[in-house]
């Protein structure tokens, strides 16, 4: 099953609260995915700055972190480090190459955190009600492609600033995953909707936007898919052909927002007079700040 | 009218009480406030209730249901009025996937758009959809009407059997086995009389029939390669 919440501001109205609505929307998605929940939030960016999230199931590792020049925040199993951007790609292969820890992803303004756990404890571990920012994507998730575990649970970032979450299940992510190797991107977990992630970023790196990646995904991917991604200024949806699997959407003047059902965005200030629709199927749809 | 507050009591009290309404009950008026995109809001009633829920609803609203009239004031989630028997459903905003999906008999109105698979194996329940409708609308339909007041999606009536579809806007693709027929004076009383019951003026002169061409009814030696 899996649910997905989502949220986009056009204004300045709902971005000091962005982690509140993203955190009630999320929790009410639980018995869609009571396996595992994480979100994506952008925050703030620092010029020359750069963000990278980390996790380790020890959190004592955590602490004892020892990057010259990044200031370390730790959050329960997660730790953003930020640090100026020419020692980034190092620092982060570092991080890559240190026992214990992932690296959840990296950008001038992405966080992530995702654990396995009910999508309540999650948002309590992580105080995802505190966090501010422009946009957000979360899920919940109800696996089926790999096992409950931290590498497993959603949003994906397989770029920087870039997420993706997914509801469905890709019947090709093996063949895509070795094209993906063949032409040097790795997919580090099982995980198929880790290869949409991948695939998206892989095509966007070689110079389109996130509207044509997603495009050209309709016809490399098959399978069932809702995906919502996030990049540093942007937000997109996009369902496969048959469009099974739910999703509804809601604009006001504030903001954009995404859920698998209605009960996600029910909590949103303003939803009694959002034009509310479902998303057509094998239709991108795209918001840029 | 009974009031039932979704904010403040549970949904299954709500059906457990709507359930327990006997035939000649006096108690008919309801209300359901604060629905906010909940499951299974009024399934499984028998007894003649005028049920209104204001706002909009999740899966499966109206469910199974007899006799009673359930008006949704907002938006509809996945399976509206699936398998309903008998009775009306009104959807005065849109209706997600599989809208009256399998019903045996009754009204489903939605207002506005119903998205893909709208009557999906319907059986005899009557559909009026003042908008468009999604790819798949009515497919494997084996009895009952559909109306399109808008414009039909992809696929429209694949493999049905006996069911009219009514559109009097565009049809994308007609699906395998449907085909456009005549609007006979029979056909033309009946969608009269459809329009009329979901309380709109459209003139039927507008609308085209379409059917099944009945060729998949029964295996052909001829087409035996295709399998």
């Amino acid at each position: 099953m899996c649910g997905i919440v989502g949220l986009f501001t056009k204004t300045d109205a709902l971005r000091p609260t962005l982690g509140r609505h993203l955190s009630e929307m999320l929790i009410t998605m639980s018995d869609r995915g009571p396996d595992s929940a994480g979100l994506a939030v952008y925050g703030a960016d620092s010029p020359g700055m750069v963000k990278i999230t980390v996790q380790a199931d020890d959190p004592a590792l955590l602490g004892k972190l020892d990057v010259p020049g990044a200031a370390v925040r730790v959050i329960d199993t997660h730790a953003v480090l930020t640090l100026p951007q020419d020692a980034a790609t190092a620092v982060e292969a570092q991080l890559r190459a240190t026992g214990g820890l992932r690296v959840m992803g990296r950008g001038e303004r992405i966080e992530i955190f995702k654990e396995v756990g009910l999508p309540a404890d999650v948002a309590r571990r992580f105080a995802l009600a505190d966090m501010q920012g422009t946009h957000g994507v979360g899920h919940t998730r109800m696996a089926t492609e790999s096992a409950v575990t931290t590498d497993g649970a959603h949003p994906f970032s397989t770029g920087p600033d870039q997420c993706l979450v997914h509801n469905g299940s890709l019947s090709n992510h093996n063949s895509v995953r070795r094209r993906l190797a063949r032409e040097g991107v790795a997919v580090s977990s099982q995980n198929d909707s880790e290869v949409a992630a991948a695939y998206l970023t892989h095509e966007m790196a070689g110079g389109k936007d996130l509207g044509q990646a997603l495009t050209s995904a309709l016809d490399d991917l098959d399978g069932f898919f809702t995906f919502v991604v996030g990049t540093k200024t942007g937000f997109g949806v996009l369902r496969d052909p048959i469009a099974c699997k739910p999703a509804v959407m809601a604009e006001t003047a504030d903001y954009v927002a995404f859920g698998s059902e209605y009960r996600a965005l029910a909590p949103l200030p303003g939803i009694d007079t959002a034009r509310v629709w479902e998303p057509e199927p094998a239709k991108v749809y795209f918001w840029e700040a | 009218m009974q009031i039932h507050d979704l904010a403040t009591a549970d949904l299954r009290s709500l059906n457990a009480a709507l359930q327990a309404q006997a035939a000649r009950t006096n108690q008919t008026e309801w209300e359901v406030l604060n629905p906010r995109g909940a499951h299974a809001i009024a399934v499984g009633l028998d007894a003649p209730l005028d049920v209104t829920v204001k706002g909009s609803t999740g899966y499966y609203c109206g469910g199974m249901n007899k006799q009673a009239r359930i008006t949704v004031t907002g938006s509809a989630g996945p399976g509206v009025a699936e398998n309903m028997m008998s009775g009306t459903v009104v959807v005065e905003g849109d209706a997600s996937q599989y809208a009256g999906a399998s019903g045996r008999g009754g009204l489903l109105v939605v207002r506005g758009n119903a998205s893909s698979r709208c009557g999906i194996s319907m059986k005899g329940i009557d559909i009026v959809v003042g908008g468009n409708v999604g790819h798949m609308s009515a497919f494997m339909a084996q009895k009952g009407s559909l109306v399109v007041c808008g414009d039909a999606g992809e696929a429209l009536g694949d493999s049905l059997y006996e069911a009219r579809l009514y559109v009097r806007g565009a049809v994308k693709s007609l699906g395998a086995d449907c085909v456009e027929k005549e609007m006979r004076p029979d056909h033309r009383a009946d969608l009269e009389r459809l329009l009329a019951a979901a309380g709109l003026d459209h003139d039927p002169g507008h609308f085209r029939r379409y059917g099944s061409a009945r060729q998949l009814y029964h295996f052909h030696v001829d087409n035996a390669g295709a399998y």
